[in-house]
């Protein structure tokens, strides 16, 4: 064991938001009086039970919370191993686990006085979250998506222009997430004085990705009162799908301090790891990218590479800077599932369970059918099922039909 | 320890005039293009020499000093070709200041204390490092001021009074006043407002303030000079770099000679302005 290793692994980040040598507030001088103004907010916001009466109410009543925790039966029994349980975060309203944290900071927003909300998107799940929450309380809505994203992902570009916010498509760069993230920076620079940015992961300058992993971390701790009802006992792994990595430190952090259990992150292996990927812990070494320290993608001169995966919400660079804590410290084991795995992954989980998963948890099932056959049938295995694959369903159906590569 | 930036400030007082900053991309469009560039802006009027170190994602540019960026990665400029041209501009001239302008990560993966040492010994004068504000300082600025590198701090419309001790305290060399809160290649603020800006900042520091973003012709610059320590002007250069290209993106016959004139004509609207009372 690593001597240096903390007591506990869910105290960070420390003042100046660093986890280890991760985190940390690398952004323009434009934007720092700003970004300790919502440190302040939201702290202010923690210690405020009003904040988190009204945010509750919001989550059952608006979002559907707590979401089920659903024995997974078929799909244990063609394994044949573990007893897989799936945290059903593709039920909440709007189709993915995004909402628990854009309500958040939505609500921090309004606290602040905010009335323009600017986001980025890869997926879209993000974005339609974020458009959601926009109507919902009367507020502007700009979502900055890659002009490739805003191609793959239409049926999401859709509902946000249904919903009024304005989508954007981003032609720099890679024209995927990453340069989505740059021109909401850009965006948030210029229009400073009014505008809120509702960043999507646990990743960004401090505080995001403390606060995006605390309005997160409501699927941890549901799933620790779901098994302790289920089966009386705390779970003895989880495994979730990370391209920033929000809905695997909502699951993971409440289980941190539980050595016990086991917990798998599983990101993109796009083509294959020797080729094009999204992996940042794979592939990737400490950098220095939008506000923050964490694993990246890169070149020997420090050039960010362009990341892929045929999922857009999981074709990111980086990676949340907790979660670069996470695994150099060991407590965290990172895996990765090509697009290949995840789109066998995806057609399993339609056919065995009746469930459509988005393309970014197919990544993790495709780990758990590795993983499962290799425990015990008493060992209990959370999933996070993060999002729902409605879509994917025109990509998929056209890759599956050989129009497309993935 | 006097720098070549404290120098060249302390002469233009003498001379009772502002400095005029340039601004251009490492490598763009090519790096031997790019180096008889930057060789030519002090015969054309140039005070100091800003040169930016190109990076991927640069999150505080505008679509000119991006593109310049991607231009310069692809004709294959690394921050290691950076310190070589610095290297060629003092083999002919050791007087003008020279700052490296950019974004953190490049110097952290070329390694803090061997890219200080490396600039150093190429003859960079000061750095600006847009993603690192003083709650980074311990990453870079300590050590470059103990490398005897100047550390050159933004400050913008949202530094405020509480905040400019701050932004202040590590800073040296000059101070670079963004007036608009934005990205480069946007409008700039009209110059009352510069004038009551740069006022303010001064009543903080007596380090010298130049004034940039959103400065494109020589009246413009005359305008924030009669307010100011200095003028830089970035991408209203790169574009007529650009503007020089040929339909492939390469240096032409007139490139070179297209920015230097327009460096000549911005200069001469510098050193029209009257120095404002310090």
């Amino acid at each position: 064991m690593n001597p240096n290793l903390p007591n506990s692994f869910r105290t960070g980040p420390d003042e100046r938001g660093h986890f280890g040598i991760f985190g940390g507030r690398f952004v323009a001088e434009t934007l720092m009086p700003l970004i300790l103004d919502l440190e302040k907010a939201y702290a202010d916001a923690k210690a405020d039970p009003e904040f988190q009466i009204e945010m509750n109410g919001y989550l059952k009543d608006y979002v559907g919370r707590p979401s089920p925790l659903y024995f997974a039966e078929r799909l244990t029994e063609h394994l044949g191993g573990a007893k897989i349980y799936f945290k059903r975060e593709e039920l909440n309203h709007t189709g993915s686990h995004k909402v628990n944290n854009v309500l958040g900071q939505i609500m921090v927003a309004r606290r602040m006085g905010k009335k323009r909300i600017i986001a980025e998107t890869g997926a879209g799940q993000h974005g339609v979250a974020t458009a959601t929450l926009c109507a919902r309380f009367g507020l502007e809505c700009i979502v900055y998506m890659g002009a490739v994203d805003v191609e793959r992902q239409q049926p999401n570009v859709i509902r946000m222009e249904m919903l009024g916010a304005r989508v954007v498509p981003v032609q720099s760069g890679s024209r995927t997430l990453k340069d989505a993230m740059n021109d909401a920076l850009r965006d948030w620079v210029t229009n400073v004085h009014n505008t809120f940015y509702c960043i999507g992961t646990v990743a960004g300058p401090h505080p995001y990705p403390m606060m995006v992993r605390d309005f997160q971390s409501i699927i941890g701790i549901e799933t620790r009162k779901q098994m302790q009802e289920a089966e009386g006992r705390l779970p003895d792994s989880l495994i979730a799908c990370i391209g920033g990595g929000s809905n695997a430190m909502g699951l993971f952090h409440p289980f941190l301090d539980d050595p016990s259990i086991e917990i798998f992150g599983v990101e993109a292996a796009g083509h294959g790891l020797t080729q094009l990927h999204a992996a940042s812990i794979a592939g990737g070494r400490p950098g220095v990218l939008h506000g923050n320290r964490t694993y990246l993608l890169m070149d020997d001169d420090g050039q960010i590479q362009d990341a892929h995966s045929i999922s857009a919400g999981l074709d990111y660079p980086g990676i949340g800077p907790e979660h670069s804590w996470l695994h150099e410290t060991g407590r965290v084991t990172y895996l990765s599932a090509t697009d290949e795995e995840a789109l066998a992954a995806f057609q399993l989980l339609s056919r065995l369970e009746g469930i459509i998963p988005a393309l970014e948890p197919a990544h993790a099932i495709a780990k758990v059918m590795e993983l499962a056959p290799k425990r015990p049938s008493d060992h209990l295995m959370v999933v996070n099922l993060s999002g729902r694959g409605d879509k994917d369903v025109p990509q998929v159906g056209d890759i599956l039909k050989g129009r497309k590569k993935p | 320890m006097t720098t070549r930036i404290d120098a060249t400030f302390a002469e233009l007082a003498r001379q009772g005039r502002s400095a005029f900053v340039t601004f251009l991309m490492a490598g763009d469009p090519d790096p031997k293009t790019s180096l008889d560039l930057i060789k030519a802006l002090p015969k054309a009027g140039a005070d100091i020499i800003e040169i930016g170190m190109p990076f991927t994602d640069p999150m505080a540019d505008g679509p000119s000093i991006q593109a310049a960026g991607l231009r310069a990665l692809k004709a294959g400029m690394t921050l290691k070709k950076t310190l070589a041209m610095v290297r060629g501009f003092r083999n002919d001239d050791t007087t003008t200041p020279l700052v490296l302008m950019g974004y953190y990560n490049p110097i952290y993966i070329y390694g803090v204390d061997r890219f200080l040492a490396d600039a150093k010994t190429a003859g960079v004068d000061g750095l600006i490092i847009v993603d690192l504000p003083p709650e980074e300082d311990g990453e870079l600025c300590l050590p470059a001021m103990k490398a005897g590198l100047n550390f050159i701090r933004l400050a913008t419309p949202t530094t405020d009074d509480k905040r400019l001790p701050a932004v202040l305290a590590n800073t040296s060399g000059f101070v670079y006043y963004v007036s608009i809160t934005g990205i480069t290649g946007s409008a700039g603020a009209d110059s009352t407002a510069v004038g009551e800006a740069v006022a303010r900042i001064k009543r903080h520091t007596k380090l010298p303030v130049c004034v940039g973003f959103g400065i494109r012709t020589p009246d413009a610059a005359r305008a924030i000079a009669q307010n100011a320590n200095g003028a830089v002007v970035g991408t209203a250069l790169v574009d007529a770099l650009k503007a020089n290209l040929d339909a492939e993106g390469r240096a032409t016959a007139g490139t070179v000679t297209a920015v230097a004139d327009l460096v000549s004509s911005l200069a001469e609207g510098v050193r029209s302005a009257r120095q404002a009372a310090e």
